[in-house]
């Protein structure tokens, strides 16, 4: 039984290290992301009886790869007959010369990115294409999936299972988009990895260490990316805007749990290491000539840390980069967060002005940001009847409870108000 | 793989437009199933009558039950489909983007179903 253990081990390290590089060579050649799990779930099992008997392989990835195929072939013929299967393993004999002559030094080749793609391909619902990265990139399980993602497992299953049924069914290819097409279906993968760091940094209390972990797989992915499209600056651009993120969040709540606005962060808690990296990933990007959404994200927040820093009072590179960066998305949170910026410029009545031209937007109306925003700037002005009530709306629609208090503190620090009931 | 692209177009729309630019229309669609028995991927099409000219047919407790009209009224309408026979989506999706019906209405890609033989 002590034999075991080694086995075991082994196994975890190379499920650790070689998950998804092995799920995405088998999803490739299968066109199959679901049969490729399994077959990888079954060798692994075989592993765990075969090792310990015979000694762990010298090659676990390539005795994994094997038995996983064989596996892979074994449901395909259980799943289907005749022609298809024929046809599904002409395919599969084609690839196998090329793993044949890579297995003996353990370089399975990387088609994590042709996964990437096709998890963020545009006929994938959207709400699910960092649900399935994490799981097929990073082989993690559906359950923690939920629960970072705040849904139930069941829900969440279900999900993953419509995507995955979606891919093989409607043949989504695993394949690196043409040229024409790239810049289009990389944002589709950029934003897929950036919506699951802004879910894990948006962790409630930040006690749920599922949800910092959500950030850090995220990290993950665009260092990931990075490696598999160095010429890709949109690619370092968000791993840089990231890390800028990153860098700040034990400062943003101080020893009592309560948030703290980067204005008045204690910057001796920001993770300096972090930043230099963000500023040199940023300036790399810049190297490219090809400006996009998430540098000038990234230069934003190099801008936010810069004037923290030196204590800079003019706010034009900041005007500047808003410019640019609704030119390019027109996103209406792009404008509010421009509008917050001109308040420190030309005064909080001209920003209320611009808020007033972007109520209209839905968008706008349920996003607690725009609310928060609006009330700030209505208790600066001396509304506190407007800001009373745009606070209210703010604090009905934070999910995070430090937010909240944060929030409420600043609801009740207004001048009191003779028709308002005491709270 | 074989995929139907549905083209869903307001049918008014074509009744609107003059003589010639209902000429340069047919052009357009004759040139591009062209290019789909070109590249080797053309498997079928037609155009179909105006939704007018629909019936729909339903079993009601062992007796057929017909109606006139089509079975979804909606604001664009099935005019017609094209068969194709490609590798994988992207190569049908980029060819729906080249169909004309793409500029004045909307395509459905569906792949076929394929059964086990």
């Amino acid at each position: 039984m002590t034999a075991e253990t080694p086995a075991r081990v082994t196994a975890d390290a190379v499920a650790r290290r070689s998950y998804g590089k092995l799920v995405a060579y088998l999803a490739a050649d299968m066109r199959d992301v679901s049969a490729a799990e399994d077959a990888l779930s079954d060798a692994f099992a075989a592993a765990l009886a075969d090792w310990p008997v015979n000694g762990c392989p010298a090659n676990p990835e390539a005795w994994l790869m094997t038995v996983a195929r064989r596996k892979g072939i074994d449901g395909a013929r259980r799943r289907h007959s005749g022609d298809v299967v024929a046809a599904q393993l002409r395919v599969m004999t084609q690839t196998q010369t090329e793993f044949a002559e890579t297995a003996g030094d353990a370089a399975i080749p990387d088609r994590r990115l042709a996964l990437l793609f096709a998890c963020a391909h545009p006929a994938i619902d959207i709400a699910v294409r960092a649900p399935l990265m994490l799981q097929t990139v990073l082989g993690l399980d559906a359950k923690a999936i939920a629960s970072a993602f705040l849904a139930s497992p069941d829900a969440m299953a279900k999900r993953l299972g419509r995507a995955k049924q979606k891919i093989r069914q409607a043949g989504i290819p695993f394949a690196i988009p043409e040229r024409d097409e790239l810049a289009g279906r990389l944002e589709g993968v950029l934003d897929a990895i950036y919506a699951t760091f802004t879910e894990g940094w948006s962790d409630p209390d930040d006690a749920d260490l599922l949800r910092r972990d959500l950030a850090d797989e995220a990290l993950f992915l665009a260092r990931l990316l990075t490696d598999l499209m160095p010429h890709e600056p949109e690619a370092f651009g968000l791993l840089a805007c990231m890390l800028y993120a990153e860098a700040r969040r034990r400062a943003r709540r101080n020893a009592q749990g309560d948030y703290v606005p980067l204005g008045e962060q204690d910057m001796s808690l920001w993770d300096a290491c972090m930043i230099d990296e963000a500023e040199m990933r940023l300036q790399n990007a810049a190297t490219f000539g090809r400006v996009g959404r998430y540098q000038l994200e990234a230069a934003l927040q190099s801008a936010h840390v810069e004037r923290r820093r030196s204590g800079r009072t003019h706010w034009m590179p900041e005007v500047q980069l808003y410019h640019a960066l609704y030119a390019l998305t027109g996103s209406p949170v792009v404008a509010l967060n421009r509008a917050l910026v001109i308040a420190e410029s030309e005064g909080p009545r001209a920003a209320l002005d611009i808020l007033d031209t972007l109520s209209a937007d839905p968008r706008l109306a349920a996003y607690q940001p725009y609310w928060a925003a609006r009330a700030a700037l209505l208790a600066r002005v001396g509304d506190p009847p407007q800001a009373h009530h745009a606070y209210e709306m703010a604090v009905g629609l934070t999910r995070d409870p430090a937010v909240r208090r944060f929030l409420q503190g600043q609801q009740a620090a207004l001048p009191v108000l003779g028709d308002e009931p005491g709270e | 793989m074989q995929y139907l692209l549905m083209l869903y177009a307001q049918e008014s729309g074509w009744n609107q437009m003059s003589k010639a630019e209902q000429e340069r229309g047919v052009a357009a669609y004759g040139a591009y199933t062209e290019a789909l028995k070109a590249a080797g991927v053309w498997v079928g099409s037609n155009r179909l009558q105006d939704v007018g000219t629909a019936t729909t047919v339903r079993m009601v407790s062992g007796k057929s039950q017909v109606l006139d009209g089509p079975y979804v009224d909606s604001k664009e309408q099935l005019g017609g489909y094209y068969l194709i026979d490609v590798s994988d989506l992207d190569a049908a999706l980029g060819w729906a983007a080249r169909c004309p019906g793409a500029s004045h209405g909307t395509i459905e890609v569906r792949p076929v179903w394929s059964y086990p033989v």
